[in-house]
């Protein structure tokens, strides 16, 4: 990671820290909500982008984590349990076992076939979701926010808002760190020749699953918070379109770089937010078809904006592809 | 130019890599016929052949990337058919790609480091950078400057020449610490001063450890073999010392004859 | 258990999996000869079901409406080809299957301005809207008996095209061998553009006999779609004969494990955990079927792709 991708990252943090009084400041309450979703997506698709990005793993799957974390929050509060101290582990310790799984699998398969089977493992656990009255089937359940006993309170927006930050923070400081040790050169290694990495001598299949692992784990916290910050939770989490959208949030930012993702969720939940009301001002009633618009601004990212808006600040795209 | 033998290297004690009896066919394409070989310590055996003679297809048995239909490889005594690729290179049997196989994001040096690293033992190591590690990159460092790369250790590995790259190939295989290497034509695609220049390289590495070099370039084959195999259809139809070889009637026959030398 | 409804079940497993090998026949095709991963297959099912939908309308005839929504869902997998895919054959997989995503969200959104957002019902002639009992006492609709029949027709049609025709030839070689294709000296810009368009039509004659059985609204094709995946995963990519004993394979176990499986459990557990436990189950059956295929054969049953 080049310098200038540290200060890209530094400052972007910088300003995630200060939209509290910035929202007070401007009157804006209701965007200290936005950013905290924005930030517990972005770790959803940084933990994606270790493994798409740095990975070349191309997991179609990755809302199912989030489902997973989110649901073990929310059944644990069902039965009573609200303190977080115990959900968080859990909901990380559920999403890492149902990865480890679910990648030992997919993982001895490659190209269209780990695609395929990614995509089909989260449909799965969807079904599953909907399947379970117990826990509300289609409609989803609530969840009670977590209990910090003494330490934190949910509640509190302020309060809430800053462990979001804190655990993205955490998680991209800890990324970082993990792409450029020992396992990261091989995780990136791996990417760009598999066979040739084999031939050295490294077991490839056990670091991706490792890495695999890994990526289930963030994004189950990510779960875990979103859980929270709805009081909600619902096989809505896990849909497959769900899985596309943080995969497009990685692809619009820049993968292989870790600020990528993070400003592609930014991008893709203020597109989100905002485009409706831009098309209203060009059509009436045109809002509600945005979709229609954003449907085809992919196809453009796809085939002309490699890199992502990461490449925009920095002069050497980090997501060197191919 | 003839890049001698070390003395008394003819001497046979256990071979380094015997093949027994190997067979494998894709459909009705025979690509290895009962293959018989015994490469011995410490020599550089050429195997040569013409295109589809099912050289390639025999260094992806050796190395584990294909299991043979029938027959057995073993390396230093020990039976390996069975182990896979990476086991195999762990073992000390490395190998080098005809296409050039290197990681072109990455510096020449973090390749090499990259080699080291495999030979190091494991991975499962999150939080200090590689580029830190003085047990890697000392090693990486000392291997480029004997493969003639310490100079361009810092440069973007796709940025190198061709014949660098070619170098690099080796530089990796020879970073893992090997007995065995096994060389997929490592003059492809070089001009003939980088050619002669692998030849230096390969005759520097004589004698301290085994490689199986398969080569069109038929000049640096006769430079470099103690010792010549010629594969046609899969089947060894000569094995012996190089002027034994220029004088095989069948080989002349066969492949010297066709001018593809 | 009564027989004859486990015999109902058969049926509708049966009529379920031709229509999912309907849909996964072409994904197969363009997967194996184009190496095309393509999300937006799903919403040529939709497409082929509203096309089906408003020319019954027009024509106020059930036949030719359907008839003529088969030339017509022809030429939007055609232009779908020529305008979109084609640039994307050339890039990696992640590029398609995030062009093809946003395909999906482009198609979802037109079919609710044309038609609207609300599912529409295409009720069915008298002719076709009775029963018949195969089997006394076990009386079965006409329309599904239809969709099987019409299904098994088209498995056939495709085998003898892929079997023993010039197109067939050339879409195997392809499957196995992309450059030999071109090596042929065959248009293979043409070739795709037909294959595709075939796969569109196979899919879109799925979605028309879908529309009168639910209801034809933006987004229908998707589920099953990544059925079909299943499908093509444990059929293996490019293979036809896999596809179709897979989507039979699938068919059947999703229909009867949903019927049986609750039944079962019973046997083990207490009436309440299995009615809670059996949904549960019978709703995972053919992925941990799908995973369970993988284990022994990661590349599928039918591995068209050597190599």
């Amino acid at each position: 990671m080049n310098q200038r991708q540290i200060w890209l990252t530094l400052a972007t943090l910088a300003l995630f820290a200060a939209v509290p009084p910035l929202t007070v400041v401007f009157d804006q309450p209701f965007y200290m909500d936005v950013v905290a979703r924005i930030m517990i997506l972005a770790i959803a698709a940084v933990s994606l982008d270790l493994i798409l990005g740095y990975g070349g793993m191309v997991s179609f799957g990755h809302a199912a984590y989030m489902g997973v974390g989110a649901y073990a929050v929310g059944i644990l509060s069902y039965y009573g349990i609200d303190n977080g101290f115990l959900q968080i582990p859990l909901a990380m310790g559920a999403s890492a076992l149902i990865g480890l799984i679910f990648g030992a699998m997919s993982l001895r398969t490659s190209g269209v076939y780990f695609i395929m089977i990614t995509l089909a493992f989260a449909q799965m656990l969807y079904f599953l979701a909907v399947s379970l009255e117990e826990f509300g089937g289609d409609d989803g359940m609530s969840a009670m926010r977590s209990e910090f006993a003494g330490l934190l309170d949910l509640n509190d927006p302020l309060q809430f808002y800053y462990l979001i930050f804190v655990c993205l923070a955490l998680i991209l400081l800890f990324l970082h760190r993990l792409v450029l040790s020992r396992f990261g050169m091989v995780i990136r290694a791996s990417r760009g020749n598999e066979r040739r990495m084999q031939a050295l001598g490294f077991p490839t299949y056990r670091y991706k699953l490792a890495a695999f692992t890994i990526a289930a784990t963030l994004c189950g916290l990510s779960g875990a918070l979103f859980a929270n910050l709805n009081e909600f939770v619902s096989p809505d989490a896990m849909q497959w379109t769900h899985s596309g959208e943080i995969m497009i949030m990685v692809i619009m930012g820049g993968m292989g770089t870790l600020i990528g993702p993070v400003l592609g969720a930014a991008a893709f939940l203020l597109l989100e937010e905002n485009l409706p009301e831009w098309m209203e001002l060009i059509m009436t009633n045109a809002g509600e078809h945005w979709a229609i618009v954003m449907g085809p601004i992919l196809i453009a990212i796809v085939l002309f904006g490699r890199g992502g808006i990461h490449a925009l600040f920095a002069r050497r795209g980090g997501g060197s592809h191919g | 130019m003839r890049c001698l033998p070390e003395e008394g290297a003819a001497v046979m004690v256990e071979p380094a890599l015997q093949i027994k009896g190997l067979c494998k066919s894709f459909g009705s394409l025979i690509a290895t016929d009962d293959l018989h070989l015994d490469i011995a310590e410490g020599e550089i055996h050429a195997i040569i052949g013409p295109n589809g003679a099912g050289k390639t297809t025999l260094i992806a048995q050796l190395s584990g990337e294909l299991r043979p239909d029938r027959g057995r490889v073993s390396f230093a005594g020990q039976d390996i058919t069975a182990l896979s690729m990476p086991a195999r290179a762990g073992l000390g049997l490395a190998r080098s790609f005809q296409i050039t196989s290197i990681f072109g994001d990455f510096s020449a040096l973090d390749n090499v480091a990259l080699a080291v690293q495999a030979h190091a033992g494991h991975s499962f190591r999150f939080w200090r950078p590689a580029s830190e590690d003085n047990a890697l990159y000392d090693p990486a460092r000392h291997v480029l400057e004997r493969i003639g790369l310490g100079e361009r250790a810092e440069e973007t590995a796709a940025n190198l020449s061709h014949g660098e790259q070619r170098q690099l190939e080796i530089a990796m295989a020879l970073a893992t610490d090997p007995s065995v290497m096994l060389l997929d034509e490592p003059m492809a695609g070089m001009g003939r001063d980088e050619s002669a220049n692998m030849v230096d390289i390969l005759c520097g590495l004589k004698g301290q450890l085994t490689i199986v070099l398969i080569e069109h370039d038929m000049d640096a084959v006769f430079a470099l073999a103690d010792r010549i195999t010629v594969l046609v259809y899969g089947r060894a139809i000569a094995t012996g010392r190089p002027e034994d070889i220029r004088a095989n009637e069948a080989v002349r026959a066969a492949y010297l004859g066709t001018g593809d030398a | 258990m009564d027989p004859l409804l486990l015999l109902e079940q058969a049926f509708n497993g049966l009529q379920f999996g031709v229509m999912l090998f309907l849909i996964a026949a072409g994904l197969t095709l363009v997967f194996g000869i184009m190496d095309l991963v393509n999300l937006a297959h799903g919403a040529l099912v939709m497409i082929g079901a509203y096309l089906a939908t408003t020319l019954v309308a027009w024509t106020d005839s059930f036949i030719l409406g359907m008839i003529l929504a088969l030339p017509a869902t022809f030429a939007v997998g055609a232009l779908v080809e020529i305008v979109a895919l084609r640039t994307l054959y050339r890039r990696d997989h992640l590029d398609q299957v995030l062009a093809t995503f946003g395909l999906i969200l482009f198609f979802n959104e037109v079919v609710r301005i044309i038609w609207g957002p609300i599912s529409l019902y295409s009720g069915l002639p008298d002719y076709l809207s009775g029963h018949v009992e195969i089997i006394p006492g076990a009386p079965y609709p006409v329309f599904r008996l239809l969709i099987i029949a019409v299904g098994l027709a088209v498995a056939a049609v495709i085998y003898f095209i892929v079997a023993h025709t010039r197109l067939g030839m050339l879409i195997r070689a392809g499957a196995s061998n992309n450059e030999m294709v071109g090596a042929l000296g065959v248009n293979i810009k043409t070739l795709f553009t037909f294959v595709f368009a075939l796969g569109a039509v196979f899919a879109g004659l799925a979605g028309m006999m879908l529309g009168p059985l639910t209801s034809v609204e933006p987004g229908m094709g998707e589920p099953l779609l990544i059925l079909a995946f299943v499908v093509i995963i444990i059929g293996g990519i490019g293979s036809i004969r896999g596809a179709f004993i897979a989507a039979i394979i699938v068919g059947m176990s999703d229909t009867m494990g949903r019927v049986l499986l609750p039944v079962l459990l019973r046997a083990f557990v207490s009436d309440a955990a299995a009615d809670t436990a059996g949904p549960a189950l019978a709703s995972m059956l053919i992925y941990i079927l799908m995973a369970a295929i993988l284990v022994v054969r990661p590349r599928g049953l039918f591995p068209a792709r050597t190599g």
